[in-house]
């Protein structure tokens, strides 16, 4: 008989499955990304802005992880802020 | 134009010379036209109730109009069945929130006395200066809507990235020239609006 062991992959996964990425474009204003980040997100001006410059002299930055669910949530917001953003599984 | 602040009561004002306001509005009629040939709704609808809740279902193929395509962009990078299936659940409702927003702005310029019916470049000089004021609600319209139009004609400009923005006003055609400027001058609007929230 097989014992099962705890699945510790599984349970990484099981916490932070999924994230939301916003695509660099250049079309929106530094500003207005920020301002997405503060107003939809909740993060705080120092964070909003760390993510905004990652966005634009990366080329993409994660900016929520959790549930698949959440993150579909999420992408249809920026969709609708006119933001460029996907999701895709954390390990992808 | 005089860029958005915020008045004492919450809400934020600009001052927009008609044929600013006429070109905002303009703008703003093409993209809701497009969303919703998108959304099939000039078409009759067999059954328009399941089509408002969604239970029809929406496309599931990207749309082959660039403007579109940027304005209702994939979820799923890399994967092109999970893409499909998110947006037949999905596309609607963003295409309709977007409609929404934009008819939202519309209802600004029209509360702030713009008669699009009538309007007449040559008589703009005459008429007075148009009060724009947004509440909270019509803001979060205005910011989304001014993307939308921003986004669309950066696609009709070609711009897709960094370097096209700031080479667009070496372009010796005059129609791109004057689109060029159109939305460099929608990047300011947009660009005090978000300055007067912050």
């Amino acid at each position: 008989m097989e014992i099962d062991e705890p699945d510790v992959d599984e349970v990484v996964e099981l916490e932070n499955p999924w994230v939301t990425i916003v695509w660099n474009d250049p079309v929106n204003l530094m500003s207005y990304v920020a301002y997405v980040f503060r107003n939809y997100f909740g993060y705080t001006e120092e964070k909003a802005n760390e993510l905004m410059l990652a966005v634009h002299h990366e080329g993409k930055a994660v900016v929520s992880s959790g549930s698949r669910e959440q993150m579909e949530r999420h992408v249809q917001a920026m969709h609708e802020y006119g933001l460029w953003a996907t999701l895709q599984r954390a390990d992808a | 134009m005089k860029p958005f602040k915020r008045r004492r009561r919450g809400g934020l004002l600009a001052t927009f010379e008609p044929g600013e306001a006429h070109v905002i509005a303009s703008l703003t009629s093409q993209v809701v036209e497009l969303l919703r040939d998108r959304n099939g709704e000039s078409a009759s609808d067999p059954d328009p109730l399941a089509g408002e809740l969604g239970l029809s279902g929406g496309p599931s193929l990207p749309p082959d109009d660039p403007v579109l395509r940027r304005l209702l962009p994939d979820a799923y990078r890399d994967d092109s069945g999970e893409a499909a299936e998110f947006r037949r659940f999905t596309e609607r409702s963003l295409t309709s929130a977007k409609v929404a927003n934009a008819e939202t702005v519309l209802a600004t310029l029209k509360d702030a006395g713009l008669d699009e019916t009538s309007f007449d470049e040559e008589d703009a000089e005459e008429q007075e200066p148009l009060e724009v004021e947004l509440d909270a609600e019509a803001v979060q319209a205005w910011l989304r809507t001014l993307t939308d139009v921003r986004l669309s004609l950066a696609v009709r400009l070609g711009i897709e990235s960094d370097e096209d923005a700031m080479l667009l006003h070496q372009s010796e055609d005059e129609a791109a020239l004057a689109m060029a400027e159109l939305y460099d001058w929608l990047g300011y609007v947009q660009e005090t609006l978000v300055t007067a929230l912050s």
